[in-house]
């Protein structure tokens, strides 16, 4: 067990490799992570937050791994005073594996060849990601979660935690997020993934010498774009205002306001984002499905003791209330400890980042309970379990 | 002021309804008030239902667990019989569909609990007798207009609706809350006309000395 590492960026170098969902295994694997706060005396105030499909370990302000100075990309819920409050919580966040921020991914070496491992990289699951959060974990020492937390791709992980490391893992919340894509989703995950491979630029997922079908990228980010907002949300925001003229240009230029955006969502994805990292971020929520293995949901959570706060969002039509409420029906169904709330809100999927304020209502007083429940559990002598697996 | 006092004059007898260790189901939970008391002074299981945002907040913060639904959209998830106790305090009037609550009741539930305001209380008959306006008071403080109650009910008329879906009144408890301040009064004389809240134990018809 090694001493928790001060707050800030940290790179893991994983030994003893990863075995996968797929049956191949990961050699060497790399972890980036970023800590903010201080663990308690207890070791009871621990919080992984999960990140979606383009976040990274950088979930709150302060340096990231380029010693860069700047906003985490859910800083309006994680920070001092936050709801997940870092003057409260010791907060860890990963990189996932497959990602493309410092952890081990497509764009990685592979130390059999030195190339970058492009498709030849393996398929990662949602499982895998947590398999490789859990390692991170035992190497910082830290053997119950207090809370596992996330959004859309990171609920994914946050739901997944519960059901494979259950003795870890205090508490679940699931926010904006799904028990598994319906065919809509995948849907739209299809056309994202098909942009990509059918740019010239891709070159079998070898372009890292080239660079990389950024038009491909930048399609798949617009497509992303459109399902995080809502019908209501984009004729707010944009309307049918054109951009920087008065009059239609007879052209095929970008004129609407909405045009101008998504391509300079585009454009900004590609400069940070890899590619072959989309296509298999994009695969692993396909895949993903927490009731694998069971006749049904409800069998497959069977007997978790994790306590589960869902929260979903009114005009989210990309991870829709209904899937929330099919993962609350199976909680009930197997007497788990659940609590859920449908956030109102016009922002679509986007809302989870959009939303600090209606969020914080519920995680406050649920992760300070969870904290205070902990704390009172480490005191007492008798407490068994929730080491750190040797 | 022990914490059994903070509760609501019916709830309090709702807790001496239920036995130690039950397996409780509040609908219309509000802030949690009545579960957090089953839970940590009779040692229950306990789940909630609630619709207000700030009701469920609360209940979080008091590390219970609540579900934001619809009554009228049934008890969706919860197994038959999964409950010992179903409450549903002071809610049956607000629910669109009262039947199907109470089906709902009996089927999750071994029994219910059911708290209602009277609406055969004597105030309120003299209040639409004498005025001959829709009765406004303390425990129905609504004009007709805006009122969430859209269902009242009369001890009475209670009975007739538990019987004509399916269940059966072990116990009924008519009450005064009005009179004192946190005091509860049970009524023995002619319940419909001076109780102004009842409490009543319901289980299903059929079930046998369950």
């Amino acid at each position: 067990m090694s001493e928790v590492t001060a707050s800030g960026p940290h790179v893991l170098e994983l030994a003893g490799g990863l075995d996968l969902a797929s049956g191949r295994r990961l050699e060497h694997v790399q972890i980036a992570y970023e800590t903010f706060g201080e663990l308690d005396a207890e070791r009871a105030n621990a919080i992984l937050v999960c990140h979606a499909l383009s976040g990274d370990a950088h979930v709150a302000a302060g340096p990231d791994r380029f010693g860069e100075e700047r906003p985490g990309w859910w800083d309006p819920v994680v920070g001092p005073g936050k709801a997940i409050d870092t003057e409260k919580y010791f907060v860890i966040c990963s990189n996932v594996l497959g990602g493309c921020s410092g952890t081990t991914g497509p764009g990685s070496a592979d130390p059999g060849t030195n190339a970058p491992y492009g498709l030849r990289f393996p398929l990662v699951t949602i499982e895998d990601m947590v398999d490789a959060q859990a390692a991170l974990l035992d190497h910082l020492g830290i053997g119950r979660l207090a809370c596992v937390a996330g959004g859309s791709m990171g609920g994914m992980q946050a739901v997944a935690w519960a059901r494979r490391y259950p003795e870890r893992v205090v508490s679940v919340a699931a926010i904006a997020t799904t028990w598994r894509l319906a065919a809509q989703s995948i849907a739209f995950n299809e056309v994202g993934r098909t942009a990509i491979l059918g740019d010239s630029a891709f070159m079998e997922g070898d372009y890292y010498e080239q660079g990389q079908p950024r038009h491909g990228l930048a399609v798949a980010r617009m497509i992303g774009h459109i399902t995080y907002l809502s019908d209501d949300s984009m004729r707010h925001k944009f309307g049918r205002r054109l951009r920087e003229r008065a009059e239609h240009a007879f052209e095929f230029v970008t004129e609407f306001e909405v045009e101008s955006y998504l391509a300079y969502q585009g454009r900004k994805f590609v400069e940070r984002f890899d590619a072959n990292t989309y296509l298999y971020m994009t695969k692993a929520m396909d895949y993903f499905d927490l009731s694998s293995g069971h006749a049904t949901l409800a069998e497959a959570l069977a007997g978790i003791r994790s306590r589960f706060l869902v929260l979903s969002f009114s005009s989210d039509w990309l991870f829709p209330t209904y899937q929330a409420r099919e993962l609350v029906d199976a909680l009930k169904a197997a007497d788990a400890e659940v609590s859920f709330a449908e956030v109102p809100s016009p922002y679509g999927h986007d809302a989870f980042l959009l939303e600090p304020e209606q969020q914080r209502q519920y995680l406050e007083p649920f992760l300070a309970r969870i904290v205070s429940e902990e704390r009172e559990r480490a005191r007492q002598p008798a407490a068994v379990g929730g080491g750190v697996p040797s | 002021m022990t914490f059994q006092d903070l509760l609501r004059a019916d709830l309090r007898l709702v807790t001496e309804m239920i036995p130690h260790g039950s397996r409780v189901l509040d609908l219309g939970c509000g802030d949690g008030s009545l579960m957090a008391h089953l839970r940590d002074e009779k040692g229950c299981t306990v789940r909630g239902i609630d619709l207000s945002p700030e009701d469920i907040a609360s209940a979080l913060g008091r590390g219970l667990s609540v579900v934001q639904a619809d009554l009228d959209a049934g008890l969706t998830g919860y197994a038959d019989g999964s409950f010992d106790y179903v409450v549903l305090s002071q809610t049956l009037q607000v629910v669109r569909r009262p039947a199907f609550v109470l089906g709902e009741m009996l089927r999750v539930g071994q029994r219910g609990v059911v708290t209602f305001p009277n609406f055969g209380h004597w105030r309120v008959r003299g209040y639409l007798a004498l005025r001959g306006r829709m009765p406004v008071s303390r425990s129905i403080p609504f004009s007709w207009y805006d009122t969430p109650n859209i269902h009242h009910t009369t001890v009475t008329d209670f009975r007739d609706f538990v019987a004509a879906n399916g269940g059966a009144i072990e116990r009924e408890v008519p009450l005064v809350t009005r009179e004192w301040a946190g005091q509860i009064r049970r009524v023995h004389i002619w319940p419909n006309l001076f109780a102004d809240t009842a409490v009543a134990l319901v289980k299903r018809a059929h079930v046998r000395g369950a």
